[in-house]
């Protein structure tokens, strides 16, 4: 869709986050490019979410630093996220995307095709005047999908998608994942469920304990994992 | 329905800053008076006649005399119209009144319980009475909110030869509140109370109630109206407040308050020609 | 006017003086709402999600004067528009003004106390999404206030409830004038003085049964509303 040169990379370069005494993350650098969806995985409180609040711009490091397109401290203006559980505004589906549209400071003339469009994306154009928080979980977490493209991101960030859906609004939330990565949009992602990470991933990148244990092309990482801690997780075996 | 809120807001901040200036515009004056003359239904009475000769609406605020008296101090208020005769001339010689006119009088009286503890109905000496009450120890309510009746009944304790500052005790209650709070208070609790007759008469919420003393010359109560010094308060209507007085004090006006009868009985005796009043 | 008649009577044969204390209460209270509306809501908004010091002490004392004395209250705004008052010069003193400005007093605690909550308990749940669209403090103030429009709704309803019963305040600041500043409670308050205690309680009840009917109305119109939105 469009050339994502001002935001990528992104760059952390030994950033660690402490929070008092516990410390979040460790040490992190890791270079996010354009092209096929990066996954983060990695056991509960690993720092998935903490990293991908990070790169999204809404923490600061406590050490370290991050970088998008070489620059520190870009506005969000073409990132958006999708929370692990999205908020809904207490609006109808189709002014929650509105909503979001005039966010992104998108020219109120084109509000209606775009609203439109995304709803047609998501499959939920004909919910669009159903109160948003009367959706069900599925149709939610698809809506909150289409409210974070309607800033027509470079960068997508998304917190486990699909962790408390089932496997038909999974397979759905997947296809429309899939779909924002084809029209070259960065989808960086972060989930525990192996699965998923194999259906989508392009690259992966493992976290255990606040650290990068492993990264790599996902058909290599899944095919021959290098660390001991990343063979367990594989295994299905607890890692903790 | 976001375009009927922004309206209605607009309007109602609108109608707020230019009601003030309406207000002041029209053809009206302030008389602050007393919980008795407005209790009483006098006011409801003559007022529409003079406001259908002059044109000019009376706004009565009815508070206590000595509450009234203090709304005037402010210059909250055109004309005082109360029955305290010296606090009346206190007003005066403070500079803050132009003139006292003599009005109208009507006379206080004892209301007490049927059952009569003290043992004084019919009788017609106010202060043997009050001596009976204080002496056998029976209910006493007090307006004790320095009113024109309340004046009146600490006088009247005076002339008794009691100090009731210093010789009150639990029979005797001073309730802070206007007439007709203090005869509801009487009429709940069967005590013996000072009233104006006017607010008496009117007065509905009776129960074991009468008419215990009455007739005592001493119990006159006689009613001032006196124009708010405009050299003090340069907001006072000093031309349509004194249309009021000259009207209350004319032929026309004093007739006016002497056709005011409840249940045929007339409530208040004009006497503006009496000067000495 | 109002005697040797129950209230039932007057308000079957619409008599006009009724009438006009009716509109007159409704007027007062409903400017006086929609005043601390426009103060306590932005107000509250902006307590919820400012950070300052001594933030802690502002929100108890701003629960604690959602219970000011309306006598208090109708004092402290009889001395400031009294002739010998600092804004004496307008004149408001014994208007309606008067009255919307003591109940307005009355009420902006009220209402900015209880959108003080219910906005920073949304902001907890919006923050994270609202900070991600990179909104501004006034676009998340705006939607933060939009999407409570419901609950802000009892807030209302609760300073319309709290000025439409009281009495102690707009006696003292209106004067109870007869077909000027006399509102359903200083009426009732009158009628009890003189000792009419049934049109008292009657008058009483038409009160009751008007602050029933806004409330149903605004329930209605919230039920209605949130099928909607949600």
């Amino acid at each position: 869709m469009r050339a994502p040169s001002e935001e990528l990379p992104i760059v952390f370069d030994g950033v660690t986050v402490a929070a008092g005494p516990v410390t979040i993350l460790d040490g992190i650098s890791l270079t996010l490019l354009p092209g096929s969806p990066t996954v983060l995985i990695g056991p509960n409180g690993s720092g998935k979410s903490t990293l991908l609040r990070m790169a999204m711009g809404l923490l600061a490091p406590t050490r370290g630093r991050v970088t998008w397109g070489g620059r520190e401290n870009v506005p969000p203006l073409k990132r958006a996220i999708v929370f692990q559980r999205p908020a809904m505004l207490r609006r109808s589906a189709a002014a929650n995307i509105r909503f979001a549209l005039r966010a992104a400071s998108i020219a109120r003339a084109e509000h209606a095709r775009r609203t439109s469009e995304l709803l047609e994306l998501v499959g939920l154009a004909h919910l669009a005047d159903r109160a948003a928080r009367r959706l069900s979980g599925g149709e939610q977490q698809r809506l909150a999908l289409a409210r974070a493209l309607a800033r027509d991101p470079a960068v997508l960030f998304l917190d486990e998608p699909t962790a408390s859906l089932d496997p038909v609004a999974t397979k759905a939330v997947e296809d429309i994942i899939r779909a924002v990565s084809e029209r070259n949009i960065k989808v960086v992602m972060a989930t525990h469920d192996l699965g998923e990470a194999r259906r989508l991933a392009g690259d992966i990148v493992m976290l255990h304990r606040g650290r990068i244990v492993e990264t790599g092309a996902s058909a290599s990482f899944f095919d021959r994992p290098q660390t001991a801690e990343a063979k367990t997780f594989l295994a299905g075996e607890l890692l903790v | 329905m976001n375009m009927l809120t922004r309206r209605s807001l607009i309007a109602v901040t609108a109608s707020l800053v230019f009601a003030g200036h309406a207000f002041a515009q029209d053809k009206s004056i302030v008389v602050a008076s007393t919980t008795s003359t407005q209790d009483s239904g006098l006011f409801g009475h003559i007022l529409p006649m003079f406001k259908a000769k002059t044109g000019i609406d009376v706004k009565v605020v009815a508070q206590g005399t000595g509450q009234a008296l203090d709304t005037a101090r402010r210059g909250d208020a055109d004309v005082v119209f109360v029955h305290a005769k010296p606090a009346e001339e206190k007003f005066l010689a403070e500079g803050f009144g132009v003139k006292r006119y003599p009005v109208m009088y009507n006379d206080f009286i004892l209301i007490g319980p049927k059952a009569d503890p003290a043992g004084i109905k019919g009788s017609r000496d106010i202060v043997a009475a009050l001596s009976a009450i204080k002496t056998k120890g029976a209910d006493f309510i007090s307006r004790g909110d320095k009113s024109g009746t309340h004046q009146a009944e600490l006088n009247l304790w005076k002339v008794a030869g009691i100090d009731i500052a210093k010789d009150k005790g639990p029979w005797y209650k001073e309730i802070g509140q206007g007439m007709g709070a203090a005869l509801n208070t009487a009429s709940a609790s069967n005590a013996y109370v000072l009233a104006d007759r006017g607010t008496w008469l009117s007065f509905k919420n009776r129960n074991e109630l009468g008419i215990a003393v009455e007739g005592d010359k001493r119990l006159f109560n006689q009613y001032g109206v006196m124009l708010v010094n405009p050299a003090k308060h340069p907001s006072v209507k000093k031309d349509l407040g004194q249309q009021f007085i000259d009207w209350l004090v004319s032929s026309e006006g004093q007739k006016a308050i002497a056709d005011y009868k409840i249940n045929g009985e007339q409530l208040f005796y004009p006497n503006a020609s009496d000067s000495g009043a | 006017m109002l005697q040797d008649v129950t209230a039932l009577q007057l308000v079957l044969s619409g008599d006009p003086a009724l009438f006009a204390i009716v509109r007159l209460s409704l007027y007062v209270s409903f400017s006086a709402v929609v005043l601390a509306a426009l103060i306590g809501i932005p107000l509250g908004a902006w307590i919820a999600l400012t950070k300052f010091p001594g933030r802690q002490g502002v929100i108890v004392m701003l629960n604690a004067l959602m219970g000011l004395p309306p006598v208090v209250v109708g004092l402290a705004v009889y001395l400031t528009l009294s002739r010998s008052g600092p804004l004496g010069a307008f004149g408001l003193l014994f208007t309606p003004p008067a009255m919307i400005i003591a109940q307005t007093v009355l009420v902006t605690p009220i209402i900015a106390a209880l959108t003080r909550q219910t906005i920073e308990d949304l902001w907890i749940e919006y923050r994270d999404e609202l900070t991600a669209m990179n909104l501004g403090p006034l676009g998340r103030v705006a939607a933060l206030i939009w999407d409570a429009r419901f609950s802000l709704v009892t807030a209302l309803l609760a300073g319309f409830g709290r000025a439409a019963a009281e009495v102690g305040a707009i006696i003292i600041v209106g004067g109870n004038i007869e077909g000027f500043t006399r509102t359903m409670t200083t009426a009732i308050a009158l009628e009890t003085s003189k000792g009419d205690l049934p049109l008292a309680v009657g008058l009483g009840l038409v009160l009751i049964a008007i602050v029933i009917a806004v409330n149903a109305l605004a329930w209605t119109a919230r039920r209605a509303g949130e099928r909607l939105a949600g």
